[in-house]
């Protein structure tokens, strides 16, 4: 069990919510059962079954591409960060 | 009980003297050397010896340990004439410094021998006055303020952040602020804009900023580029020497040019972006940290974008985030502090909290990568149905 901190970019798909608990012992399986709650997060996190090129996932305050990226074990109590590319500065 | 001329003799008697030539090869030869300028303060400001450290007689004790922490330095210490000089070199030796000589003749022999000469440029009455705050803070001081003076600093959009930001380094006296941007002030805009006024309505945002910034401080200079960056003009305004770019830009396309180019230029860029309550902010220094790209690879498809005007943004986050922009911004000038290269801040204003994730410079960056596989320009498409503004 992680707590994912939902950026608010995706919080629409999510009904709103700004930290959700998910199950997993990967950040692909943390991600997977996001998405089988919340099926829209599919498109905005995965491409090609990959990590979205535009979306970062951090735990433990790093980015898992430089870990195992999909593959990076998440323990019971980390903190998963994610975090799509915003651009607004206006 | 001695006379002066005694003590004075005495003290030579007991101190080592070169003279100005000998002292002349010691600075050409970039020894290890340091110059100490023991005379009063307006004889320093009209000139002293290249690289010279000023203390001042009266406060030699006090301030040279700060100064000059390691007592086996060489140091070559200077009056007008060679007196003062000689009873510091004096203090300086009981103060435990074991490689002190006195400068013969003084300043007045180094300049009739021709050598070179630094005349400090010195803060005027008024700007004393301004940055009084600045300068009693030891890592500014007045050579950070020079500095600040000096500093060319290019802000890409005057809305929510380039607001905070620029006038946060305006106050500061960074001494001149580019900024970009095609828009012109619109209601909508003075929710957090706070560079801008009611009075401005329609007025384009780069005058409205420049009137606001000089009447803040007659010092800033603000050269307005009222157009919307693109690969054609990015080159033009990047190539006019900015020693900082503060990106608030308010679209992907944007975002990324500003990243290219300052890879390419080697400009340090301040990047800053909000969405509603949240706000991320980090530094990314070309050749230190990692760029925009190394975070973000590539920009999401236009479909999958946040959207820009129907997202909102709470009025007071870029009042935060833009302030901590120009934070790092002056941090870079003065050269002081940890920049947040390879950090990036995300500040949640609903809960208050601030969060750090690490980033690092990716080898396999397509910009400033090992192998740079993106070498010119990407004009990406424009996101959002409505016209991208900066």
């Amino acid at each position: 069990m992680a707590a994912v901190r939902i950026p608010p970019t995706l919080r629409a798909e999510v009904g709103g919510a700004r930290e959700l608990e998910a199950d997993g012992s990967t950040v692909a399986e943390v991600i997977d059962d996001l998405i089988e709650r919340y099926p829209p997060l599919a498109g905005q996190l995965l491409q090609d079954g990959e990590l979205a090129p535009f979306v970062n996932v951090y735990v433990g305050g790093e980015d898992v591409r430089t870990r195992d990226g999909l593959d990076t074990p998440v323990r019971t109590g980390d903190q998963l960060i994610l975090l799509p590319a915003m651009a607004g500065g206006s | 009980m001695a006379t002066y001329r005694e003590l004075l003799a005495q003290v030579k008697t007991e101190i080592d003297e070169i003279s100005s030539i000998e002292a002349h090869e010691r600075l050409e030869s970039s020894d290890g050397s340091i110059f100490v300028d023991v005379r009063e303060a307006d004889e320093w400001d009209e000139g002293h010896v290249p690289g010279a450290i000023y203390t001042g007689r009266g406060r030699l004790e006090q301030r040279i340990e700060g100064l000059v922490p390691d007592k086996t330095r060489p140091l070559v210490v200077y009056c007008s004439a060679g007196s003062r000089s000689a009873f510091s070199a004096k203090v300086l030796e009981e103060l435990g410094y074991s490689n002190v000589v006195n400068l013969a003749g003084g300043f007045a022999d180094w300049k009739r021998n021709g050598f070179e000469v630094t005349i400090p440029r010195v803060l005027s009455p008024e700007q004393r006055a301004r940055f009084s705050r600045h300068l009693l803070i030891p890592e500014v001081g007045e050579e950070g303020q020079q500095r600040l003076l000096d500093a060319r600093v290019l802000l890409v959009g005057a809305g929510g952040l380039g607001s905070p930001a620029s006038l946060y380094l305006a106050a500061a006296g960074v001494g001149t602020l580019g900024i970009i941007d095609a828009d012109v002030v619109d209601e909508s805009n003075l929710q957090r804009q706070v560079v801008h006024s009611t009075d401005r309505l329609g007025e384009p945002k780069v005058e409205s900023a420049k009137r606001t910034l000089e009447a803040l401080n007659p010092d800033v200079r603000v050269v307005p580029y009222q157009e919307r960056l693109t690969s054609e003009n990015v080159d033009r305004i990047l190539s006019e020497r900015w020693d900082v770019i503060v990106d608030g830009a308010d679209n992907f396309p944007t975002r990324y040019l500003v990243n290219d180019a300052s890879v390419w230029s080697g400009i340090p860029v301040v990047h800053g972006s909000i969405f509603r309550f949240e706000g991320q902010v980090t530094v990314f220094a070309p050749g230190v940290g990692p760029c925009y790209r190394c975070l973000f690879p590539q920009p999401p498809p236009p479909e999958l974008a946040p959207s820009c005007a129907e997202g909102g943004v709470l009025g007071v986050l870029p009042g935060i985030i833009g302030s901590i922009q120009a934070n790092e911004t002056l941090k870079l000038i003065l050269d002081r502090g940890d920049s947040l290269a390879g950090r990036l801040l995300l500040f949640d204003a609903l809960s208050t909290t601030l969060d750090e994730v690490i980033v690092r410079r990716n080898p396999e960056c397509p910009v400033c990568g090992d192998s740079p596989t993106i070498t010119e320009y990407v004009d990406y498409v424009e996101f959002c149905n409505a016209p991208v503004h900066l």
